[in-house]
């Protein structure tokens, strides 16, 4: 097996974590890589692009069904995707009953234990929202996944997101060995949101690894249920893919231990941006209109 | 016994030497839970010494051996499991429901299985799906079951482990939904073990429970109420005790609506709001409802005392007194009837127990409630400490020991030993957990929670198997071979 490469996906909900994790882990195939796919989100819709449909057996849905997760064999709930790529989905309860937490370390210790690991370059988890509890940790508790990558954008909850997540990166580095490998941007076409981008990465002390522009591209593939990669592989946007999944995979080891800042810091870099207006700005302007 | 012990230690002493083992920090601490029953003030009138500890109810020092219980303990198995026509669900893993399967001895009648279920166990018997997918579902479709295979079964209590509060499942709507289908009283019980610091919270919260799910909401009461209702509350009927203590009020006129909870019906709880006055034996676990009957029935509350000759009379001449002269004039005849079974257990046993030391560690009620019972017999207290009072029980502790007792709060394993070498007393009253060790240190030991598979120990009758028990106890022969015969000097 070698050096098995385990990287995860974070981000705040609805930035674009699935999609982009998987073009660029369907770039990284092509490049030769055996890879795995690990969702960890409820919503179970982490694999859809590279197997062109919704995976329908999940682990934790299966589980319930046979009564437990003993009961499970790898097969029932491992399907093979785009160019050979293994997806596995978590799944878990419907919105606001159980404990989804516990779900993603259950299916996870399954699939560990029952040898989905092995066999393949890269485990890639792809993780809902935000760090809400431990269960979500377990990708970047110890012997996990190695390297953390942040899908963001230049809004300023994005922003939030991302500093928080980085958070709880920094609580896991020292008991294990996970590191922030760097952060992408998945541009909004908010206002100088390049600059914003790198400026938070330089807070917390890393890279961001790739500007991915916007293009409408993306959601003609994904209404098709496929990559860019797979619907338009000589589009620029594919190209785009192919850059992130090389400075991913040339990426190795270089994660960092993020340094993530307070509130009123973020909310200082965003003031410097111009983005958000300081309370004196504020007091002018309502002073100015009234006048 | 042993000729090589020393002399006993003096209390004040003993708290040092106990503090001087621990880190500045946790000393500190403990410090606050451990002292020495002081004089009252002057004019107080009311208690014989000051004994409240500066602190307790709070959390319990972590590392130290403590010998407290959870919330689930205090609702399950204090409150709500002696209710002996209710099927009372242990709803989580299986563990909690099987671990304290039948661990009190709440006696009832009835016929177990049919119309009586205090010794089952129901558990859901969570897996790891139920967790991942809440376990909603499993418990509509486990009260379903029940109410199929138990038809007699009056009502249902839900009592959550962890896992429920965790998971965030919402068995309040269940209990509702169920209620309409089933027809039958359902009490979903917020009880989950990691609230609070001990049992105690989950007797307060048994007790909301009882009062927002059976008297707001549960079903009218068409009891016709008499002039001589009362409660027994707060007595669980261990080995007997609301038996001994319902023949008494019986005894002296006044008819006992609902005992609470041992040996209860979902009927007696339902109709005991409309009794005239709430008998409070332990006041720890169930001072809570009768304060809410008090505000919104009207019916006022009392505490009394069954343990010993001298407490049940005045307890009786108490009780009597908020009723006629009926009932006064029956209570002095039923002292007066038990009075040569008094003088003739004390004739038997008092030459045999006199001035014997007694050290006690209990819950919540007895540490106090039956000091007086040693002291009919001439024995004397000289430590004595609770492991989820708070501050008000304390406070009445000083009604019955003297001063210069040694008081103990949530009292760790390593202090009780300490304790117990450095006063060397004659008996040692508490738990099973305590039995054995102190039993090795050559001392003679009772089980006070579950009077040692005795009882009961309430009322006149209690009494002469009280003082039986304490002198089977103390003269038993075997603490004379304790030494070696071979370490015997010639």
């Amino acid at each position: 097996m070698g050096s098995l490469r385990q990287i995860a996906f974070y981000g705040k909900g609805g930035i674009g974590k699935s999609t982009t994790s998987q073009n660029t882990l369907a770039a990284l195939v092509e490049m030769g890589q055996k890879i795995l796919i690990v969702g960890c989100d409820p919503k179970a819709d982490s694999t859809r692009l590279i197997l062109n449909t919704k995976l329908q057996d999940t682990v934790l849905h299966l589980a319930a069904e046979a009564g437990s997760v003993e009961d499970l064999e790898l097969e029932d709930v491992m399907k093979i995707g785009y160019k050979g790529i293994k997806c596995t989905e978590a799944g878990g309860p419907e919105p606001g009953v159980g404990c989804a937490g516990r779900g993603v370390i259950t299916a996870i210790n399954f699939l560990e234990e029952n040898g989905a690991y092995d066999d393949v370059d890269y485990v890639s988890y792809d993780v809902l929202g935000d760090v809400v509890c431990g269960g979500f940790a377990m990708p970047i508790r110890e012997n996990k996944a190695q390297e953390i990558y942040i899908v963001m954008s230049g809004e300023m909850m994005a922003l939030y997101a991302a500093n928080n997540i980085s958070k709880g990166i920094l609580k896991y580095a020292n008991s294990g060995g996970v590191r922030l490998g760097g952060l992408i941007c998945n541009e909004r076409q908010t206002d100088r949101e390049l600059e914003l981008a790198e400026a938070l990465a330089s807070k917390l002390g890393c890279k961001m690894i790739h500007f991915v522009p916007r293009n409408n591209i993306v959601q003609h593939a994904e209404l098709r249920r496929e990559t860019v990669i797979q619907y338009a592989p000589d589009s620029s946007q594919a190209d785009e893919y192919r850059q992130l999944a090389q400075k991913i995979h040339n990426n190795s080891g270089q994660g960092v231990v993020p340094t993530p800042i307070t509130m009123e810091e973020l909310e200082e870099m965003l003031m410097d941006f111009g983005i958000m207006q300081s309370e004196e700005d504020r007091l002018a302007a309502i002073s100015a209109s009234e006048a | 016994m042993a000729k090589d012990i020393p002399d006993p230690i003096a209390p004040e002493k003993l708290i040092e030497e106990v503090l001087s083992a621990y880190p500045a920090k946790s000393a500190k601490k403990r410090a606050k839970h451990l002292g020495v029953a002081a004089p009252v003030a002057e004019g107080e009138t009311e208690i014989v010494s000051k004994c409240d500890t500066v602190k307790s109810n709070i959390k319990s020092v972590p590392g130290v051996m403590t010998i407290r219980g959870c919330a689930y303990a205090g609702s399950k198995g204090v409150v709500w499991g002696p209710v002996k026509d209710m099927v009372h669900i242990s709803h989580g893993p299986v563990g909690c429901g099987h671990y304290s399967w039948s661990q009190r001895r709440n006696y009832y009648t009835g016929t177990t299985g049919v119309d009586s279920f205090v010794t089952f166990q129901f558990t859901t018997d969570f897996q790891e799906k139920d967790i991942v997918f809440g376990g909603d579902k499993k418990l509509e479709k486990t009260i379903d079951e029940i109410n199929e295979l138990f038809p007699l079964a009056k009502g249902i209590s839900v009592q959550s482990e962890c896992p429920i509060g965790l998971i965030g499942d919402d068995i309040e709507a269940v209990s509702k939904k169920k209620k309409k289908d089933i027809g039958k009283t359902i009490v979903p019980v917020r009880c989950e073990g990691f609230r609070g610091v001990s049992q105690s919270l989950g007797h307060h919260i048994a007790n909301d429970a009882i009062r927002d799910w059976v008297f707001n909401g549960g079903e009218e009461s068409s009891y016709q109420p008499g002039p001589y209702d009362v409660n027994i509350i707060g007595d669980y009927n261990i080995g007997g005790d609301a038996w001994a203590s319902r023949m008494l009020l019986e005894e002296i006129g006044l008819n006992v609506v609902g005992s609470w909870s041992g040996d209860a019906t979902l009927a007696e709880i339902e109709n005991a709001p409309k009794a005239k006055l709430n008998l409070i034996h332990c006041y720890r676990s169930m001072n809570y409802i009768c304060r809410y009957m008090e505000e919104n029935y009207g019916v006022g509350w009392m505490e009394y005392n069954f343990f010993g000759p001298s407490q049940i009379a005045a307890s009786l001449r108490a009780i009597a007194a908020k009723f006629d002269k009926t009932i006064q004039d029956k209570a002095e005849e039923v002292i007066a009837k038990y009075q040569p079974l008094v003088d003739a257990v004390l004739a038997k046993y008092k030459p045999r127990l006199e001035g014997k030391k007694v050290m006690l560690y209990v819950g919540g009620l007895r540490p106090r409630h039956v000091v007086d019972a040693y002291h009919d017999l001439g024995m004397e207290i000289v430590g004595t400490g609770y492991e989820f009072a708070h501050g008000d029980d304390y406070k009445r502790t000083g009604e019955y020991i003297k001063e210069g007792t040694l008081i103990y709060d949530d009292v760790t394993g390593y202090e009780l030993e300490k304790f117990i070498e450095g006063m060397r007393p004659d008996l040692v009253g508490s738990g099973i957990k305590e039995k054995y060790p102190v039993q090795k240190m050559g001392i003679p030991f009772r089980q006070m929670h579950s009077w040692d598979y005795s009882g009961p120990y309430h009322g006149y009758d209690g009494f002469a198997i009280f003082a039986r028990d304490m002198d089977l106890a103390i003269n038993n022969p075997v603490w004379g071979l304790f030494d070696a015969p071979w370490k015997k000097s010639a």
